[in-house]
């Protein structure tokens, strides 16, 4: 990344912020600044009309009945399973809509895991996973016996890739790594990952949540045999995410859920599933959120991500120094490169307490262990506070943290 | 706005940097452990009781400034009282932290309102009522405390 000062001439990020009403509102009397993106992003006008559209003129069940609303609506569902696609750079039968990327994970444990794996075989995750990836591993183990082998990081957060491929034995048969840490904001080589992975013929399960609003994902360059992601962190509602899988191993796995839109016949003797990817959709599906994902997608290719990215990369370089330049801060992560977050103690204060105060003056964080409770035994802290950016942020936001920390020691000073 | 200061008074910010009672106590006749799954706040609570009476009472763990003070002040003001009397305290101070408590009951409480200002944040509610909780569960003889889940007892507290 370039360390020059981009404010991506072209872009009026002042005015992108304006999409988002939700920003434009008090907290307790100061003006809101939203770092919480991590957690759960905002919608812009783009999405949240795009919705009202759909419910007011386009809505009805999909893939069944013959009337023009159903038709409507199935044109909207598989519209947007082609969007998400052409932004994955894959096939259409590929994009499998879950409700977000712990059912995505949960499907892949299932549909794979029970299917494919035994006792004795091991699966490898990281020491910086998100809950999301280690419990349904966790599960599998208890079920069938499998056994987890768990990828150690350094102080500074990182995975190296030496320590990755040194997880693995004759009896791996699968990975399952994040590729953004949520906690620490740590940019995984999941390529390179990818690729050790493949030469000892094992495939590898990506849990994207946090690199999908901030990158250009392309699936045949990343080389994942899975990916998955939630929509409600990238500008679409909740109820929305993707599992992407490769065709091969899709045709091959176990459905997750029984029911409607997953079968070809029905018998009481005898069900014939659907092909790929409707064998994994049983039941009506989140439609509205749906289409409301294709929208997003749609809003932030229109900005671009790679513009996005810049942006991002500048507002938590911003932060980054702001930080630094403060007393008795400590900063969680990488020295490097990292996603827009920044997991940060202050030395003996609370998270907790931290969030609260914040929170007086206006400004979103999450603090916690942010569901990495593993990580934070590795960290050596009982949680962290944590500020998220996206690209509608500004570097007032930036400062009324930075503000607002300051608050934080003089109460406790 | 709440002000910053009604939550954070100076009292539970010195209790806090300097708790009371903070340490273990072996032997000790009741204990039980207190856990907030959702924030990390983890505490034991020790105690002594002979005759019916808290003779002493310590306890260990870590957690927010509002969460260790409440158990500062709580095994302050607990020691040396007899087991009666503590239970009627962990009621009254429950019932302060939801607003159920009458003037008569809030005056008894005595220095323990400064945690009133609290109770207007519902989201650190859990935090002034875990040592209570826990200390609840030590003098029950019940295992632990939980602020969620099937262990609540205290459902909304």
């Amino acid at each position: 990344m370039s360390a020059q000062p981009i404010h991506s001439a072209k872009t009026d990020w002042q005015k992108i912020r304006r999409d988002f009403p939700i920003l434009d509102q008090k907290a307790h009397g100061k003006p809101l600044a939203f770092l919480d993106s991590a957690a759960s992003g905002q919608m812009p006008e783009a999405v949240l009309n795009r919705i009202v559209e759909y419910q007011h003129t386009e809505h009805a069940n999909i893939h069944r009945g013959v009337h023009l609303l159903s038709q409507r609506a199935t044109d909207a569902f598989e519209d947007a399973r082609h969007v998400v696609a052409e932004h994955l750079g894959c096939e259409d039968r590929e994009v499998i809509f879950v409700r977000g990327a712990t059912e995505g994970i949960n499907l892949v444990a299932h549909g794979y895991g029970r299917k494919f794996l035994k006792a004795g075989d091991e699966v490898i995750i990281t020491t910086m996973e998100h809950h999301a990836n280690i419990v349904p591993w966790q599960m599998l183990r208890d079920e069938i016996g499998v056994v987890l082998r768990i990828v150690p990081i350094t102080d500074d957060g990182l995975i190296e890739l030496d320590a990755f491929e040194a997880a693995f034995s004759d009896k791996t048969k699968f990975v399952s790594v994040i590729h953004v840490s949520n906690t620490l904001g740590t940019i995984n080589p999941i390529k390179k990952m990818c690729e050790i992975a493949h030469s000892k013929g094992v495939p590898v399960l990506v849990d994207g949540c946090q690199a999908a609003p901030h990158m250009l994902l392309n699936m045949k360059e990343i080389g994942a045999d899975f990916y998955v992601f939630s929509g409600h962190k990238m500008c679409a509602p909740t109820g929305s995410g993707v599992l992407f899988g490769k065709a091969e191993h899709l045709k091959r796995m176990n459905p997750f859920m029984g029911g409607g839109d997953m079968i070809l016949s029905v018998t009481f003797e005898k069900t014939t599933f659907n092909d790929i990817p409707h064998k994994f959709e049983a039941g009506t599906p989140a439609i509205m959120p749906v289409v409301g994902l294709a929208a997003a997608i749609r809003y932030l290719n229109e900005i671009g991500l790679n513009a996005i990215a810049e942006r991002e990369h500048e507002l938590v370089e911003y932060a980054l120094k702001r930080l630094r330049a403060m007393k008795g801060i400590k900063i969680f992560g990488p020295q490097g490169e990292r996603a827009p977050l920044i997991s940060f103690g202050i030395d003996d204060v609370h998270p907790h307490d931290i969030g609260t105060i914040l929170d007086q003056n206006g400004v979103a964080i999450r603090a916690g262990h942010h569901c990495t409770q593993p990580l934070m035994k590795r960290l050596g802290v009982p949680a962290t506070a944590r500020a998220s950016f996206a690209f509608y942020n500004t570097e007032a936001d930036v400062d009324a943290l930075v503000n607002g920390i300051q608050a934080v020691q003089e109460i406790f000073g | 706005m709440t002000d910053m200061r009604d939550l954070y008074q100076d009292v539970i910010l010195a209790h806090n940097k300097k708790p009371k009672n903070f340490g273990r106590l072996n032997p000790c006749t009741h204990e039980a452990h207190g856990h907030n799954p959702l924030c990390g706040d983890d505490y034991e609570i020790m105690a002594v009781v002979e005759n019916g009476v808290v003779s002493d009472l310590a306890f260990d763990g870590s957690g927010c400034a509002i969460s260790k003070a409440a158990a500062s002040m709580m095994t302050a003001r607990v020691k040396g009282k007899p087991v009666d009397e503590a239970l009627g305290l962990i009621e009254d101070f429950r019932n302060m932290m939801v607003g159920q408590a009458s003037d008569e009951t809030k005056e008894q409480l005595g220095h323990l309102r400064v945690f009133e200002g609290v109770a207007q944040l519902p989201n650190r509610i859990k935090c002034a009522v875990l040592p209570w909780h826990t200390l609840n569960a030590a003098l029950l003889g019940s295992e632990g405390a939980s602020t969620e889940g099937e262990n609540d007892e205290w459902e909304g507290a």
